[in-house]
């Protein structure tokens, strides 16, 4: 039973996952964008729009990339080029992104995804690891797209903490001023990295078309955009905490579903709250103990004007 | 140059914001060029405009999508005499429905439907504000005795009969129904299924999981695996995605729509759906609205009236199943078959519907506000 509901929440914490990374790579660059549910919801269309035409798995999740990269470009234009508010326009680009995604699936609304990509995207439990007990059943008894996740994290982690670009990137968002005067080019840096995260959120939302709920439904997203938001807050800009973090929101935001049905007393809309509640606890906490790590990227929500350096 | 980059930023924000506009509304283009058509038409014949208000998009795959299947079939009967002006998306707050509604009326609407609850109270006050227009409103408990009516359906009556096939089919004995949100509708609905249920298997016990939402398909989906994970092996729902459906048919269980026949979308395990037939109300209003013969009134469709039944059974339902199923419908068809027939206790054992008792429409609505025995539910 327990097993069962943990391996849930691993599928349930997915697209968290994707976008979690994808807004850290974006707010280790220095930039707010707010606009996770938007880009989720530009990967979830055109992921299954190209997954139903090409039958590829590969390329479905491609397009995902280039959708949410895409929309991450009109961002990284408007706050790294222009410096228009990053708050503002993160906040645009989410009504944006799900009016484009409305506006697409009007044609393939109800349209299932191939059998071809379904028969991609089920569990294939990894040969050795799956049969550790408990452990293997969670982890390693999953779809390729989960693994993928595993796989992104790792690297996303030795990127930003062992690798020379990673370290620069993180100077960036420290202090654009600082990092220009070392020679770095602050702006390609932004963008790559905006674009970065803005592809990573476009896979967490084919994660939701193409796996969880295959078949094209209006609302798909569903909010969890704001939730990797406020996820990147809980797991202080740190990849493996995003990872963890995004597996618990995910076992939270099934845990009620799984009360009711056990007939456990517990009010649904407290359970929807935990994880907004556990955030602002996680940020008390990591305020009092200011520890520099956990704090912010300092330049998060500066606009760079090489002028006034 | 900074000039510019201003001006640049202003009109990209502007267009990114127009363009969101535009995806959201979706239909937008619809109204105007079913106006334009219109307004040729009005040179030749008199076509009567009648505006219909829903609160998703005409294709949503649940909700508005059953909504839209009754405009078409209105279309299809009237052809030339009726034009239809769609406004899609539209939220339950009274001033948008109320610009909404002025608009349709601005573009010679002399019928204004609106398709959800919310919608009520902008709809009562427009029929005072416009009194030669008459308004239609769906599931409210609002009208007047001149230009505003209500009509909702007897749901109650196919629900009970996907509940004798789940409590036909099921081998656990344990039955799944993922709902929106507990509030009388959701109950009479669950009970209904709970007694057809018993009707042909004492032994059943219905388990409710509500997610308070009308729309988040992964939630449904989630909630119908929780189910599933206790052992329920036919799963039903009063919400609007094919979610639960997907999610018994990935594990090899079966499943009871609503609102929509989805027997293409989720093959291996779709049953059946409890289904509105609104053009069966629709038709025959319009008809009398146009003849001004029509007289405001609160409609409540049964499977006599055609209003509401059910989605045809695939093969997965075995024929005795359907034969006993078509047996008690038929008696429904016909007005001689109650769904709350007495004795009925809550699940405290508290009784409900005495003996020898029956509920009518008002008594329905007032004395299932609480989940019958048998059903187990957190609320």
């Amino acid at each position: 039973m327990l097993v069962g509901f943990l391996s849930a929440a691993i599928i349930a914490g997915t697209p968290l996952l994707f976008a979690t990374l994808g807004e850290i790579f974006t707010e280790k660059a220095g930039h707010l964008n707010l606009g996770v549910e938007g880009m989720m919801y530009m990967g979830a269309i055109v992921g299954f729009i190209v997954g139903l035409n090409t039958l590829n798995p590969i390329l479905a999740m491609l397009g995902a990339v280039f959708s949410g990269g895409m929309g991450a470009l009109l961002y990284a234009f408007l706050t790294v080029s222009l410096r228009v508010n990053q708050t503002v326009c993160g906040l645009t680009l989410t009504i944006f992104g799900e009016g484009f995604a409305s506006f697409l699936g009007q044609r393939v609304m109800g349209s299932i995804v191939p059998a071809d990509i379904k028969g991609f995207f089920v569990a294939r439990p990894i040969p050795g690891l799956s049969s550790i007990p408990y452990l293997g059943e969670i982890f390693f008894k999953q779809d390729v797209f989960v693994y993928f996740g595993y796989l992104v994290i790792i690297v996303a982690t030795y990127y930003l903490f062992r690798t020379k670009k990673g370290l620069n990137l993180r100077a960036v968002g420290e202090s654009a001023a600082a990092a220009d005067a070392s020679g770095i080019n602050v702006t390609l840096y932004k963008y790559t990295h905006i674009l970065l995260g803005g592809a990573l959120c476009g896979l967490g939302g084919a994660y939701m078309s193409l796996v969880t709920v295959p078949v094209w439904q209006e609302h798909i997203i569903s909010g969890r955009g704001w939730i990797a938001v406020a996820l990147v807050i809980f797991a202080s800009w740190n990849p493996i905490k995003a990872m963890l973090g995004a597996f618990l929101f995910g076992g939270l935001s099934i845990l009620g579903y799984r009360m009711q049905s056990m007939g456990i007393h517990i009010s649904q809309y407290l359970i929807d709250m935990l994880p907004y509640a556990a955030t602002i606890i996680i940020v008390i906490i990591s305020t009092r103990k200011n520890k520099k790590e956990d704090m912010p990227p300092a330049d998060l929500n500066n606009p760079y004007f090489r002028e006034e350096r | 140059m900074k000039k510019f980059t201003k001006f640049l930023a202003f009109a990209l924000a502007v267009t990114m914001s127009m363009t969101a506009l535009v995806g959201c509304g979706g239909g937008a283009s619809e109204p105007a060029a079913d106006a334009d058509k219109a307004a040729e038409a009005s040179d030749t014949a008199e076509a009567t405009k009648v505006g219909f208000i829903y609160i998703g998009s005409q294709n949503d795959g649940g909700y508005s999508q059953a909504q839209h299947n009754g405009t078409k079939a209105v279309k299809e009967y009237f052809g030339d005499k009726v034009e239809t002006i769609i406004a899609e998306n539209v939220a339950e707050d009274k001033q948008t429905v109320k610009t909404t509604a002025i608009n349709m009326i601005d573009q010679g609407a002399s019928i204004v439907i609106g398709t959800s609850f919310g919608f009520m109270d902008a709809l009562e006050e427009l029929a005072t504000e416009y009194p030669d227009v008459t308004f239609l409103h769906f599931s409210g408990n609002k009208m007047n005795d001149t230009n505003f009516g209500n009509y909702f359906g007897a749901m109650e009556e196919p629900r009970y009969l996907t509940g004798m096939i789940a409590g036909m089919m099921t081998k656990t004995n344990k039955l799944g129904y993922v709902a929106a949100f507990p509030y009388t509708e959701v109950h009479i609905g669950v009970n209904a299924f709970a007694l057809g249920a018993q009707s042909v298997n004492p032994d059943v016990e219905v388990k409710v999981v509500y997610t308070n939402s009308w729309g988040d398909p992964a939630g449904e989906k989630a909630a119908a695996e929780s189910l599933l994970a206790q052992d329920c092996d036919i799963i039903t729902q009063h919400a609007d995605s094919a979610g639960p459906q997907l999610a018994a048919e990935a594990a090899g269980k079966l499943a009871i729509g609503y609102n929509l026949d989805n027997s293409e979308i989720v093959p291996g395990a779709f049953l059946t759906a409890p289904v509105w037939h609104h053009d069966k109300y629709l038709v025959p209003t319009i008809e009398k609205i146009i003849a001004g013969t029509y007289v405001p009134e609160s409609y409540y469709g049964t499977m006599k009236d055609g209003y509401i039944g059910l989605a045809p059974m695939t093969d997965l339902v075995p024929q005795d199943v359907q034969d006993k199923v078509n047996e008690v419908a038929a008696k429904m068809e016909a007005g001689e078959y109650p769904v709350f027939v007495g004795p009925i206790s809550d699940t405290k054992g508290n009784v409900l519907v005495a003996e020898g008792e029956t509920l009518d429409r008002a008594g329905i609505w007032t004395v299932m506000q609480t989940l019958v025995k048998g059903v187990s539910a957190v609320e």
